[in-house]
């Protein structure tokens, strides 16, 4: 089964590349963009079929490796 | 003393640092591989600059899980000195040794340059050959250097003293101008400025001896 994580800054975290990308938007005339946040997308395939151990070792990778819990949020979804 | 030095693949400050290691503690480093899973014999863990794993991930993320760095872990919290350079420092903060993170440039730019720092704290080993409130000017290169921490943790470093060095001309948005950070004991030392790079008026100043000579003293 697949694990899709979904990696974002928290709220109050700069965000220089949002701020850098909303600029270019704004430049190429898409009009009332604000709030640009860029996350990274992991996905991943798991050999475990049980979907509630999946996403506890997706968890598990996500607190150990993945995100930073100083800076970063995340989310995980299972895709059967 | 016995220094030596974590080599990391992309580190590229390893060989500048063990030279200013050389020049203060009268011995050569060993040069350590990351993947190893031991230590030599060592009371001076350098963690060098340079980009480690591409930056993969996130600046030092996946450096701070290598192999070697469970014994680094170890002795730390053993009270054995580290000093974390640039990507050292990034590193640190992965594997929680210092408390913060390390954020892309607010910006956007990559800062190669000498800046001025002033150094708040001369207690530790690190910084003991300084005055307090000295200004010292070391280069700074790097992309992700932009200290982060909440403000709780921001004042607990300021109201213990862990804010060792201050950017007099904050080059990279860090908060509260922090540009070097003291573990709650002292012993761990991370900062983003290449002390390394001003140990010879050859090279341009001599303000990053201290630091190198000041764990040696502290040793003695």
């Amino acid at each position: 089964m697949k694990a899709i994580i979904t990696i974002t800054l928290k709220n109050g975290v700069l965000d220089p590349q949002g701020k850098a990308i909303e600029g270019a938007l704004t430049g190429l005339g898409f009009e009332g963009v604000s709030n640009v946040r860029q996350g990274k997308e992991i996905e991943l395939t798991l050999s475990e079929t049980d979907e509630a151990a999946a996403r506890a070792q997706a968890e598990e990778m996500c607190k150990k490796l993945l995100a930073n819990p100083v800076m970063e949020n995340y989310a995980i979804e299972i895709v059967t | 003393m016995k220094p030596c030095v974590i080599v990391f693949p992309a580190s590229n400050c390893d060989r500048d640092v063990a030279v200013a290691l050389e020049q203060a503690t009268g011995a050569a480093p060993a040069m350590v591989w990351h993947g190893d899973t031991d230590l030599p014999d060592t009371d001076f863990i350098v963690l060098p600059g340079g980009f480690s794993y591409g930056d993969y991930l996130r600046c030092g993320a996946m450096a701070s899980k290598s192999p070697i760095m469970r014994a680094v872990i170890d002795k730390a919290n053993a009270g054995t000195p580290v000093l974390g350079i640039c990507n050292g420092f990034q590193i640190l903060c992965e594997t929680g040794l210092l408390p913060g993170a390390l954020l892309r440039n607010a910006n956007l730019h990559f800062v190669c340059r000498s800046v001025t720092l002033k150094v708040e704290n001369n207690q530790s080993i690190f910084t003991r050959g300084f005055e307090a409130g000295q200004f010292v000017d070391i280069p700074v290169a790097h992309h992700d250097g932009n200290y982060f921490a909440d403000d709780e943790t921001l004042d607990r470093l300021e109201n213990e003293g862990r804010v060792a060095l201050r950017y007099v001309d904050n080059p990279n948005g860090s908060a509260r101008n922090i540009a070097g950070v003291l573990n709650d004991a002292g012993n761990v030392f991370g900062l983003m400025p290449h002390p390394e790079r001003v140990i010879s008026p050859l090279l341009g100043g001599i303000d990053g001896t201290a630091f190198f000579r000041g764990v040696v003293g502290a040793a003695a």
